[in-house]
This record gives structure tokens, C-alpha cells and sequence, in this order.
């Protein structure tokens, strides 16, 4: 190299250095963070916009759900975040044997949530409240916290309990996908490192998909309060 | 990149710090749910959960350590979604203010 520096055989050509092609690849996994903070906004704008209009309906579907799982996933998820900033942290040290450990841990956390995540839809699908031909819902006004009665609903009242519904199962699905995406990569990270393919110079497999990961815990840091904290006092 | 050749490592105590500072706001976020302020609760909540999402993003992501061309994308993408929200929530909070005019 014209700088003479020594080669690291982790450093691609194209870079002029570590710093470099480390920065590059930052920046680039950022990007794609910006591109998934407007897919998943898009949804949290659509929403935003029906819970505003159908605030009723809005707040007693949501009132349906469990906060207690609700609050025990996010607090799950919390630890999982730690625990993959502690890999990401143990492959800045050049630490192997802790990588695989924190990874494992990571999984295993998020296995946990996806598993409380497949409690709730159950318990959905029990009580007929998945979109689709077999969702039933008869309002019960006496019920609810939420000031509605029978006289000052919407007529439509059970459509839109669907609607949100709709808005639940697609942003908490999209979410649990991007979450099975990430143990994938996680799996594949630990073959890598059980491979000895990570060093003090090289390990941005980890911190991209590290970054990839506290980008879904953030997405569940909204998605919580917003949807299962409504109308709850 | 602070250091050359290595980024900053930041020490264990940084984030076991953000950690519980994650989890006292959640503890929070749920406890303030089930009191009355009016159209506050969801100003709170996601008062709250911005909070949360920046300790993320500086401490867990780096951020803070980062160079400011990482700085500018991840603001960039909250300046575009802010964008995104605050104009259809006009648009659709507006809708109505003003008469629709008969003779069109």
C-alpha cells in the first residue's frame, strides 16, 4: 500500500484503511436504519391517523390487550438489547468466547419474546379477534373504561375494533419478523465467530447487526405505549 | 472514530447506566398510563419513549462516539418521519375546519 501500511487481509481494496472501510460500513447499515424508520413510520403515521379519527373504538380494542405481556416483552426486549450491545462490546475487546456468550443470551431473549408474542396471538385467535372473515366482536358498553355508550358510538363501532386490529397484527408481525430475521443473523454470527473470523481489527458483522437490533428493540420502545397504553386509567 | 486504528470502547458501566435508565422509564411509561391527564397521557408516552430511543441510539448505537456523517443519517431519518406525521395529521386533523363551499 502506498501508505505503507500493513495489510490486514480484512481490508478490502477498495478502502484506504480500517477507519475507513469501518465508517463505510456504519454508515451504510444507517442508511438502511433511515429506509426502515419510514417503513415502519408509514405505519405508525396510518395509525396515528385511525387512532385520531375512531378514538373510541381505538382505545377500547386496545384495552383488550394484556399490558402485563405487554410490559414483560419490553422489558425482555430491553435485556436483549444489553446483552447484544455487551457482544458487540466483547468484539471491540477481541473477546470470542464472551461474542458466543452475549449471542446466546441475545437469542435466547428474543426467543422468549417472539414465545409471549405466540401466548398473545392465541389468546387473539381465541376470542375471534384476528382480521378476517372469522373476527367477531359484539360491543359491550356497560363495560368499558372508555366513556362510549351505545347512543354516542359510531355506528361502526366493531369495524373499526377491527381496523385496530388490523394496524396490531401487521406493525407487532412486522416487528416479530424483522426479530426472527435478526436470530438469523445472530446464528450466522456465532458460526463466524466460532470460526475465528472476528478480531480487535475486524468485527463489523457484529456491530452492523448490532445496530440492526437496537433499531427493533426502538421500534418496540413505540409500539408499546402506543399500543397497548391507550385509555388505561 | 476518536482513536485511530480502534473506535471508542465505552466501559461496562455505560451500559448497565443505560440499562437501567431503560428500565425506569418503562416502569414509568406504564405507571403514568393509568392516571387521567387528559390528552397528556399520549404526549407523555411518546415524550417518554423519544427518551428512551435516543439513550438507545447514543449509548447502544454508538452515536455519540460516531463520526458526524452517522449523525446526520440517523437525523435525517427522524427529520423525515417528523415530516411525515406532522403533515398528514394536519391534513387529516384539518379536515372540516372551514365549510365546503356550496356553489363549486
Amino acid at each position: 500500500m502506498a501508505d505503507g501500511q500493513a495489510h490486514t487481509p480484512n481490508l478490502a481494496h477498495h478502502f484506504d484503511s480500517m477507519d475507513q472501510q469501518r465508517e463505510s460500513s456504519s454508515l451504510g447499515m444507517w442508511l438502511f436504519l433511515a429506509q426502515e424508520v419510514m417503513f415502519f413510520g408509514g405505519l405508525f403515521v396510518a395509525y396515528g391517523v385511525y387512532r385520531f379519527k375512531y378514538q373510541e373504538a381505538f382505545a377500547v380494542a386496545s384495552n383488550h390487550l394484556s399490558v402485563a405481556w405487554g410490559a414483560f416483552n419490553t422489558v425482555v426486549l430491553i435485556c436483549s438489547s444489553l446483552t447484544m450491545a455487551l457482544a458487540v462490546r466483547a468484539a471491540q475487546l477481541g473477546d470470542k468466547k464472551r461474542i458466543i456468550r452475549y449471542l446466546v443470551a441475545t437469542i435466547l431473549l428474543a426467543s422468549l419474546f417472539l414465545g409471549v408474542k405466540g401466548i398473545e396471538y392465541t389468546e387473539k385467535y381465541h376470542d375471534q379477534l384476528v382480521p378476517g372473515p372469522t373476527f367477531q366482536y359484539e360491543p359491550d358498553f356497560d363495560q368499558y373504561a372508555v366513556p362510549v355508550t351505545a347512543e354516542t358510538a359510531h355506528p361502526n363501532f366493531a369495524g373499526h375494533v377491527h381496523l385496530f386490529y388490523s394496524f396490531y397484527f401487521v406493525m407487532t408481525g412486522m416487528h416479530a419478523l424483522h426479530m426472527v430475521i435478526g436470530i438469523g443473523l445472530m446464528i450466522w454470527l456465532i458460526v463466524k465467530a466460532q470460526r475465528d473470523r472476528f478480531s480487535r481489527e475486524y468485527y463489523a458483522p457484529v456491530e452492523m447487526t448490532g445496530l440492526y437490533w437496537h433499531f427493533v428493540d426502538i421500534v418496540w420502545i413505540f409500539l408499546f405505549p402506543l399500543v397497548y397504553l391507550v385509555w388505561r386509567h | 472514530m476518536s482513536e485511530h486504528g480502534q473506535p471508542h470502547i465505552a466501559p461496562l458501566k455505560t451500559y448497565l447506566n443505560v440499562f437501567a435508565a431503560l428500565m425506569a422509564l418503562t416502569v414509568l411509561t406504564v405507571g403514568v398510563a393509568y392516571f387521567d391527564l387528559g390528552a397528556m397521557n399520549i404526549l407523555v408516552a411518546v415524550t417518554i419513549a423519544c427518551i428512551k430511543a435516543y439513550i438507545v441510539i447514543l449509548y447502544f448505537m454508538h452515536v455519540k462516539y460516531s463520526a458526524r456523517i452517522i449523525w446526520l443519517t440517523a437525523a435525517a431519518g427522524f427529520i423525515w418521519f417528523v415530516l411525515m406525521f406532522a403533515l398528514t395529521l394536519a391534513d387529516y386533523a384539518t379536515r372540516g375546519w372551514l365549510p365546503f363551499p356550496e356553489a363549486w
